[in-house]
């Protein structure tokens, strides 16, 4: 379905992805996790065609993506939605039509930009908002709402796209565990209930062993693993973020549990003291 | 069972409640989109007709003839084209006092400017209950035309590249002054508390508070500014204040088999312009690359 073939990219003589391969068969989600700096975000951007790969291929469905011009790269990017870190929404329009911008690419430039939608897209994307449980917001600005939501508007913005395979750069990382739930939620059930291919950069371990069917681990621009989330051990887990023996996971991660767990694991501590 | 349903049937209400308000808060925005877009439509068609019923000529008589002196002039160019870099290399000396009279200008319009601004910004101001009449002061040096302080400075201090360099001068303070207060609005105050919290004086704490901040945008803004200056500058030429002005209106008004002349000097004028643009967005990206 996608296949990766020595995706490389270059700033200058700093290499910051280099020779990324792999194949993804069938629709699933993906968890991609390093330090940063490791190339997660570049590796996403190529993926969308934001930035051209220096050097490699990737294929979907047989169709050779590096390669698109104009406005096959624009059908491409329409089918290949991307959800970022500090959400990238326009703060000054209404939510509605934020996620009216997912089509943009099937529409006429003259229409949309006296802000002229059909009402049935109209009513689509109030729909998507009430799937993921913002549609109270809808004529309101993107501005006006917390992180959280407006993540959420984002989410509605790239279901408008009706993608095939939805990126997502960091989704989490502005967010508060609440929110983060809530977010990673709503593209683990896009995943399951629409069948599109998810992949995430996420920057904590335990958000990845929960929500991913599978985990590619990037360091210094290489891909040092590619497994099941259950083969991601904590040894593995050093190797991925170059760290000592005094890593532990618990200490990055933005759960709500894990604040739980270390809470009790004190506790106990104290009990035994 | 019947509460699911139940559940449902009320958030499909509700989903079609938002759906029909939204659909009618956009069709109402249209609506107004509509009426507005008619309105400009009117106003630009009857403006049109009314402008051109009370033009002398009529435009559509005119439009015709609009390519008619460019025409000539190009014509007579190329016919004498051999000639134009020997009147390129006299006419140099003409325009580096253009670009003279525009560079102080520019330098004495700024440095007044940033006075003004500061002293008109919200929050920075040393008076702030004077910020109005500074900003006033700032709307009459903008209002006034250059050309006219032009021409009452020539016939005070007499023709000559001083006056022009006033009036340009006040021009840029005002028009400066303005834009560099928007940018010092956006200054961040939290290291002026910095250095008040040390004691500084209010001089201290805008130029080593403030300026730091908005010195990159001040210097894009004020670049800007001096490529205005060289065109202005180079019109008041026309009422006798020199520079290559003085010159363009020479060749121009005394018409007869001078057109070689007029286009080296545009050639000038359009290199100057093309040079200091290159200039100033080297210097400009260098400022902020490193800021």
């Amino acid at each position: 379905m996608l296949e990766l073939k020595s995706l490389t990219k270059r700033f200058g003589d700093k290499i910051a992805v280099d020779a990324a391969t792999f194949v993804v068969d069938r629709p699933m989600m993906i968890g991609i996790i390093g330090r940063s700096g490791a190339g997660k975000s570049t590796l996403l951007r190529m993926l969308n065609r934001l930035s051209d790969a220096s050097d490699g291929h990737i294929f979907f469905d047989d169709t050779e993506i590096t390669g698109l011009r104009g406005a096959a790269r624009r059908e491409w990017q329409s089918r290949c939605a991307m959800i970022f870190q500090q959400f990238n929404l326009v703060p000054r329009m209404d939510v509605v039509s934020n996620v009216l911008h997912g089509t943009l690419n099937r529409r006429s430039t003259f229409a949309t930009m006296f802000n002229l939608y059909p009402q049935d897209d109209i009513h689509k994307a109030i729909e998507i908002l009430d799937r993921l449980g913002i549609a109270e917001q809808a004529p309101k600005r993107a501005e006006a709402l917390s992180g959280g939501q407006q993540q959420r508007v984002a989410i509605a913005r790239a279901l408008m796209q009706d993608p095939k395979i939805i990126l997502a750069d960091e989704p989490i990382a502005s967010l508060d565990p609440m929110n983060a739930q809530i977010v990673m939620d709503a593209l683990r059930r896009i995943h399951e209930e629409d069948g599109r291919m998810v992949i995430a950069n996420l920057h904590t371990l335990d958000t990845a062993r929960r929500y991913c069917d599978r985990v590619i681990g990037m360091r210094d621009g290489r891909i040092v693993f590619d497994g099941r989330p259950d083969q991601l051990t904590t040894g593995v887990a050093r190797d991925i973020y170059g760290a000592g023996a005094d890593f532990s996971e618990d200490a990055t991660s933005t759960a709500i549990e894990t604040l739980d767990r270390q809470q009790q694991e004190t506790a106990k501590a104290k009990a035994l003291v | 069972m019947t509460g699911t349903t139940l559940g449902q049937s009320f958030g499909v209400q509700r989903t079609a409640d938002i759906q029909n308000a939204y659909m009618a808060m956009a069709r109402t925005k249209r609506m107004y989109g509509g009426i507005m877009l008619v309105i400009f439509i009117a106003l630009m068609a009857s403006g049109f007709m009314l402008a051109d019923s009370r033009n002398a000529g009529g435009f559509w008589d005119g439009i015709l003839n609009v390519f008619d002196f460019p025409g000539e002039v190009l014509a007579e160019a190329s016919e004498k084209a051999a000639l134009i870099p020997a009147l390129m290399v006299k006419f140099f000396p003409s325009l580096l006092e253009t670009i003279n009279i525009a560079a102080a200008a520019t330098l004495v319009g700024g440095l007044l400017a940033v006075i003004l601004s500061l002293l008109s910004t919200r929050g920075l101001a040393r008076f702030p209950r004077l910020i109005g009449v500074f900003r006033r002061l700032m709307d009459i040096l903008r209002a006034i035309p250059e050309i006219v302080i032009a021409l009452v400075l020539i016939f005070v201090l007499g023709g000559g590249p001083v006056p022009a360099m006033i009036a340009i001068a006040l021009h840029t303070a005002g028009a400066l002054g303005k834009l560099f207060s928007e940018v010092n609005e956006n200054a961040s105050v939290q290291p002026l508390e910095g250095l008040e919290s040390t004691g500084a004086n209010w001089t201290q704490r805008m130029m080593l508070g403030v300026v730091p901040q908005v010195a990159p945008n001040w210097l894009s803004y004020a670049l800007l500014r001096f490529e205005i200056n060289i065109r202005a500058s180079a019109i008041l030429g026309f009422v006798g204040s020199g520079g290559i002005g003085y010159d363009l209106k020479n060749a121009f008004s005394w018409g007869q088999g001078r057109y070689d002349e007029v286009a080296a000097i545009f050639i000038l004028l359009f290199l100057a312009i093309v040079f200091f643009d290159q200039l100033s967005s080297h210097y400009r990206n260098k400022l902020v690359g490193k800021a």
